[in-house]
């Protein structure tokens, strides 16, 4: 166990898994010579050379496509989108060929394919680089969609999605890289496709992932001091599903908020809550609340961009309505 | 060309240096937010060739788009405005540093998709077409967009519905810190419009009669039904690709020699050698330039922030969320 930052998580998952298995291989722009926009590939390019830490164009669907291809010709590729905003001139790759493959050629194709990207707004970069369309790629079977909200749990899923056979957005949150947590030492793996209770709490469920997960807990934090205890599921992975934890907790508290960073429709929190009511409609106490970003698309002002972006008061007045 | 508007050309020139220079402070400051992206060391490129076109003549271009909006017309005023995010910006404070755009001076955008701006600058150019209006399409762009699927995709098309586009290509070396060479297959980039049986040529990028030389050339020819044309422009970024590059890529050495070509010292020795203006004419637009600068950061400094109600408009044209 040492305390690290995301940052450093993320790339010792790589780093071992890179160790572990000659077949492991990044490709992405400016993950080798310039050491990775994000510094997560810092010193790679050095170590493992540049055949294994491959410097491609700015080329999406190039990057995605061939990754596929070198997927299914057996090996296993960590490929890089700079950020998810860039996913879009990928999105054929990803959604048309990387979701379909394995069942439209009845299992004869496997693609054990990571695509490593960030997204999140609140750094002022404006309305394309600053989105939050992670339900976009939850919408799709065939698709995994992992999102980590804690530096353990980004080591031990992003050592899950590399040993998947199937193909993973793995989606990074840019305001989270610095920060710091407790991470297991080597082999450490969190299985994809279940959620966990990341605060116990009997009063309300927050439902939440990635970034909102720090909200979520900041918000907790305050509401205790007025005596109310919230419970927060954390998702972790957006495909598949793990709604146990979910229904479970809102069994006990009867009430939940639901909190996403992207926009409120045809999102995250649509999906959730309709399931509560689907699985558990006989405990709902009071109508389940979203907190999601406003109905715009991000502005650069950084007034503006705030009001527009979910906050901790927020989710304390969702929690104080649903009460 | 006329002694004044040598001066004119010259003052934008040394404006945008100047006002690149105090935005890279001011986003040490904190008051400028998001990605900053300067034009210093390829200012001769978009002045040499804004100042080829007509005021018919479409302007669309990347996320380093600060000198390009200057050039097409936008007061420094509206330029650092925007860069500080105040209402007052072109774009209301809304786009920032990478998302200029002034209609009414027919610059149609900063665009921070690499390569997305090209199928526009074709539709554009369609547009114009389908209008009968004789207008030229300008769309620059980096080296490292012409890696993009768009770039060919819209090359191509220009070619075959014939658009009046003028393609061209800021090659300042590097996409971030990939050379030409290490994403490209070919290294002399104009060689790209080949593959579209399309007309092209090269030019210094540092040297602004070069530019603006060849620049009404080909737009002249275009206006005249050439069809697209293809211009490689070399060029060479003097700072990183944006605040807080590390700089791992490259050597000072390289970066000195390109300075030596300093495009705002070729144009002033060019100007004073065939002696259209005195050293202490120049001298004096330096001054100028200045003066526009600051007074510009004064603006901006003292311009109101958007109003909250301003996150709701402009969604869509009619109502609704
Ligand atoms: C589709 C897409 N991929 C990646 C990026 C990130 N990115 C921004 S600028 C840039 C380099 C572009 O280089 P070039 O076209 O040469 O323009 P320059 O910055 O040199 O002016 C990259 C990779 C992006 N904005 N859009
Ligand atoms: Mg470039």
């Amino acid at each position: 166990m040492a305390k690290i930052t995301m940052r450093q998580a993320i790339s010792q998952a790589l780093w071992e898994e890179m160790e572990r298995d000659p077949k492991v291989f990044i490709l992405g722009q400016e993950v080798g010579v310039w050491g990775g926009t994000y510094a997560v590939t810092k010193g790679f390019y050095d170590h493992f050379g540049a055949d294994r830490v491959r410097d491609t164009p700015i080329s999406e669907a190039a990057i995605i496509g061939s990754a596929i291809g070198a997927a299914i010709a057996g090996t296993r590729p960590v490929a890089e989108l700079m950020t998810i905003n860039f996913a879009f001139s990928a999105m054929d790759h990803i959604v048309n060929q990387s979701a379909k493959m394995h069942y439209m050629f009845n299992g004869q194709m496997v693609l054990p394919l990571v695509i490593r990207t960030v997204g999140g707004g609140g750094r002022q970069l404006g309305a394309t680089h600053s989105q939050t369309p992670d339900a976009i790629f939850a919408h799709f079977p065939g698709l995994k969609v992992v999102a980590p909200g804690t530096p353990a749990d980004a080591k031990g899923l992003l050592k899950a999605a590399i040993r998947s056979n199937d193909p993973i957005m793995f989606i990074e949150h840019a305001t989270l890289y610095q920060i710091r947590g407790e991470v297991p030492d080597g082999d450490y793996i969190v299985p994809i496709g279940k959620s966990t209770v990341q605060r116990s709490g009997d009063h309300v469920t927050i439902v939440t992932y990635s970034k909102m997960l720090e909200l979520s807990l900041k918000a907790a934090e305050q509401l205790a001091k007025d005596g109310i205890e919230a419970e927060i599921v954390d998702l972790r992975t957006l495909r598949p599903l793990d709604m146990e934890p979910v229904i479970e907790s809102f069994k006990k508290t009867n009430r939940a908020v639901i909190v996403e960073e992207g926009w409120k429709s045809f999102g995250v929190g649509a999906e959730i809550s309709a399931q509560i009511y689907e699985h558990a409609f006989d405990y709902v106490d009071a109508p389940i609340k979203r907190v999601a970003q406003k109905e715009v698309p991000l502005p650069y002002n950084r007034n503006l961009e705030q009001m527009a972006l979910p906050q901790v008061e927020d989710i304390i007045k969702a929690v104080k309505e649903v009460l | 060309m006329e002694k004044s508007e040598h001066l004119d050309l010259y003052q934008q020139m040394v404006v945008i240096r100047i006002l690149e220079g105090r935005s890279a402070e001011l986003y040490q400051q904190g008051k400028i937010g998001g990605f900053l992206h300067l034009y210093i060391g390829q200012e001769a490129v978009s002045t040499g060739l804004i100042s080829a076109r007509k005021p018919q003549d479409r302007v669309i271009t990347a996320y380093r788009d600060h000198g390009v909006a200057i050039n097409c017309g936008i007061s420094a005023k509206e330029v650092m405005a925007e860069l500080l995010g105040k209402a007052t910006g072109v774009s209301g404070g809304k786009g920032g540093s990478m998302h200029l755009a002034d209609v009414n001076n027919n610059f149609w955008g900063g665009h921070a998709i690499v390569g997305s701006h090209l199928p526009i600058a074709a539709g554009l150019a369609l547009g114009d077409v389908y209008q009968k209006q004789d207008g030229v399409t300008i769309c620059m762009f980096g080296d490292g967009a012409t890696n993009i699927g768009y770039f060919h995709e819209a090359l191509n098309l220009s070619k075959v519905w014939k658009l009046p586009v003028l393609w061209v290509c800021e090659n300042n070396q590097y996409g971030m810190g990939t050379t030409v060479e290490r994403a490209s297959a070919v290294s002399e980039i104009r060689q790209k419009a080949d593959g579209y049986a399309m007309k092209n040529d090269n030019v210094d990028g540092m040297d602004i009669m070069k530019v603006r030389e060849k620049a009404l050339e080909m737009i002249e020819e275009i206006r005249s039904g050439s069809g697209p044309q293809f211009l490689e422009i070399n060029t060479y970024r003097f700072r990183g690709h944006s605040m807080g590059d590390p700089e791992r890529y490259r050597q000072q050495e390289e970066i000195r020699k390109w300075q030596e070509n300093d495009p705002i010292g070729i144009y002033r020795r060019y100007l004073v050698e065939e002696k259209i203006a005195s050293e202490e004419e120049l001298n004096g637009e330096d001054k100028k330039a200045n003066e526009i600068v600051e007074d510009a950061v004064h603006f901006a400094e003292s311009s109101p922030e958007p109003a909250a109600e301003e996150l709701f408009k402009n969604i869509y044209v009619e109502e609704g969320r």
